[in-house]
């Protein structure tokens, strides 16, 4: 495949990265604008020697995703808001047992029904909160067809790495869209297999606080579960014991942040910083291309959001502007990290009705900010 | 003891009430799986959230205790994903017939290679005796203070209906039949199901005049007739499971059948 050049559509991208990264198995439930990605697994998965089943629902759907990778397999499902919002109690099930799995959210207009076929970025909180109780995750927010394969990958192998769901946030137009791209070498991470044998437990977890993975059928015996549980996988009510996984399980994702976060940074030295994820980034783009005096910051890694990052390119700028399709859900996560780096002006360009911002509209809401040219 | 060969020492004593039956059908499992000399190594058990589905946690094997409801749709991947495991599945009459109910027909339905074990105790026993979708009809639970108002599923039927392969019901004051369709679940294919009825002095009982263990089996026992003696009876369906209409439980092989499994089926014939 290297150096291939491939004309896909963003579903389709989806697919051939999660293939490349090593997945083999695949439950899901159609839903717009995601479907592609369950009726293409459909044929490339028997073909891949993968597995696929079209689950009841999206509960059973990320349920199974969670079972088959304790049997082993590289798992993933894909869906929509209205889906997205009923896998929350199992995503935290995965986020818990400290399962990789991959979940892509094709975003599309909500509340609930919504807009099934328009674009939106109103599942970004959902994927930072959305399961209940203390916790972190890792969510990636393709802006091209090339991301939507090259993140996927990604989250193959940090949830590999860092035995943790990984959510891909898609939308109904990057879902649709095709371009042309170009197919590169990636490394690929499988989980550190838990060394053979009986209960040799507690096998501590490296530094990055990650142990290695008890693979089902392997002779460990071990026993999973979503209650507070010790080192040894058995159910606590020690408070201790709560407190020492919730702590592990946090700060295995915010202390990697450098491993883990991904962002593009363009004019560095502009006066004016644009922060833009996803299809939207598209349009803050063709703003910085276009004016010397503004810059911009894009998180591929919309969580854990890349704040260091960020607060040094904030260094210098008089604004900071954030563009999003929804009513500002990664506005306030900026918005304090530029507070604490002294930036008084940040603003929002905010559009909910499914249509993309424009870069004219970008370029409206910062002159309604009025900060000095 | 032959216990702790299925069961880890180092979990017991297990959290389960006096009287309580799950513990009786976790003796008879440990026999019905001794007796058929499966290997541990190559099993896996999975379970939702319940008393009942708490098993998985004392079998000393792979064990996934999941969420409620959904064990089911865990188990389907975790097999598909290693074939070569046999996977086992507890579950309480909440966790199967109310929140996973969906599920449940729908694994029936698959025929997927799964053997699921229900307890059912007629309420929900962890969060103390609230009424579930197989508590009887006029019978009292902490939410059904006047007598149920609703009628119960019969979970064996709803299984054998939606196509499982193998479906058998008896209670634990048989303990000797639960043995023997156990080991027969096991050597068939596809989606096999055991239900249990059992005694819950705690909470069910409490409420309905059964407090004592020994009191909750001869009622279980008085009211259970074998599914040959229904037919012989002359009785239909309808006068089944629902103790309020005089039906009785019926106890027996409610479904041998030798439908391809779900895996089967995905693998063709060669
Ligand atoms: C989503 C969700 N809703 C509710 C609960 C609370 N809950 C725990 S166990 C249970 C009922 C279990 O009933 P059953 O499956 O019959 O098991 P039993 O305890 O009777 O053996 C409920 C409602 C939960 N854990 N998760
Ligand atoms: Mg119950």
């Amino acid at each position: 495949m290297m150096g291939e050049e491939l004309f896909l559509q963003g579903n389709r991208a989806v697919v051939e990265g999660a293939l490349y990264a090593g997945c083999n198995f695949y439950a899901g439930y159609p839903i717009c604008p995601s479907t592609e990605i369950l009726e293409i697994m459909s044929t490339r998965m028997p073909e891949t020697g993968g597995t696929l089943i079209q689950m009841e629902d999206e509960l059973s759907s990320i349920a199974a995703v969670i079972g088959a990778s304790w049997g082993g397999a590289k798992s993933m499902t894909a869906t929509s808001g209205p889906g997205f919002s009923l896998m929350q109690e199992n995503i935290g099930y995965a986020v818990i047992t400290e399962t990789p799995c991959v979940i892509v959210d094709v975003q599309r207009g909500g509340p609930s029904t919504g807009q099934p076929t328009l674009p939106a970025h109103g599942d970004i909180m959902q994927a930072r909160w959305g399961t209940h109780g203390s916790h972190s995750i890792i969510a990636l927010a393709p802006s091209n067809i090339k991301e939507c394969y090259e993140l996927t990958v990604e989250a193959f192998n940090l949830s590999e790495q860092f035995r943790t769901p990984v959510i891909i946030l898609s939308d109904g137009e990057l879902a649709h869209m095709r371009e042309r791209i170009e197919i590169t070498d990636m490394p690929i991470v499988n989980r550190e297999q838990f060394p053979e044998g009986k209960v040799s437990f507690p096998v501590d977890p490296n530094e990055e606080g990650v142990s290695p993975f008890p693979t089902f059928g392997r002779g460990h015996r071990t026993h999973v579960t979503g209650l507070s549980h010790t080192i040894v996988g058995y159910p606590s009510e020690d408070t201790e014991v709560q407190g020492k996984l919730i702590d592990r399980i946090i700060g295995k994702i915010e202390n990697n942040k450098d491993t883990i976060c991904k962002y593009e940074i363009i004019n560095p030295d502009a006066k004016h910083l644009l922060v833009a994820y996803g299809i939207p980034a598209r349009s803050a783009k063709d703003v910085v291309l276009n004016r010397e005096d503004f810059g911009l910051f894009r998180p591929l890694t919309v969580w854990p959001f890349p704040s260091k990052a960020f607060i040094r390119a904030t260094e210098d700028v008089k604004s900071v502007l954030v563009v999003e399709m929804n009513e500002g859900q990664l506005f306030r996560e900026v918005e304090r990290h530029a507070c604490r780096a002294g930036v008084e002006n940040v603003g929002l360009c905010s559009k909910l009705d499914g249509e993309m911002p424009t870069p004219q509209d970008i370029l409206e809401s910062h002159a309604d900010m009025e900060v000095d040219q | 003891m032959t216990h702790f060969k299925v069961y880890r020492e180092d979990r017991w004593p297990h959290m389960f009430c006096p009287g309580c039956g799950i513990g009786t059908t976790m003796s008879c499992f440990q026999r019905a799986f001794v007796n058929q000399g499966i290997d541990l190594d190559k099993t896996a058990f999975v379970s939702g959230i319940g008393c009942s589905s708490r098993v998985s946690g004392y079998v000393y094997a792979d064990s996934l205790h999941t969420t409620h409801g959904r064990g089911l749709a865990y188990a389907t991947g975790l097999k598909l994903a290693n074939r070569d495991l046999d996977v086992f599945v507890f579950t309480g009459d909440g966790d199967l017939g109310a929140i996973g109910g969906n599920h449940f027909i729908q694994a029936c339905r698959r025929n997927m290679d799964l053997f699921v074990i229900c307890v059912n105790n007629n309420n929900f026993g962890m969060t103390g005796g609230q009424a579930s979708s197989t508590t009887l009809h006029g019978y009292t639970t902490s939410t059904t203070p006047g007598g149920n108002p609703e009628y119960p599923f019969d979970l064996a039927r709803l299984a054998a209906a939606a196509g499982a392969n193998y479906v058998a019901r008896y209670t634990s004051a048989h303990p000797k039949q639960l043995i023997r369709v156990m080991e027969e679940g096991m050597n068939r294919k596809g989606f096999r199901f055991i239900e249990a009825w059992v005694a819950c002095p705690v909470y069910f009982g409490r409420y309905n005049k059964l407090k004592t263990p020994v009191e909750h089996l001869e009622w279980l026992k008085e009211n259970s007739v074998h599914i040959e003696q229904m037919k012989a009876d002359g009785r239909t369906s309808e006068d089944d499971i629902d103790l309020h209409v005089a039906g009785k439980i019926t106890v027996g092989v409610i479904r041998d059948a030798e439908r391809k499994s779900y895996i089967e089926s995905i693998e063709g014939d060669d």
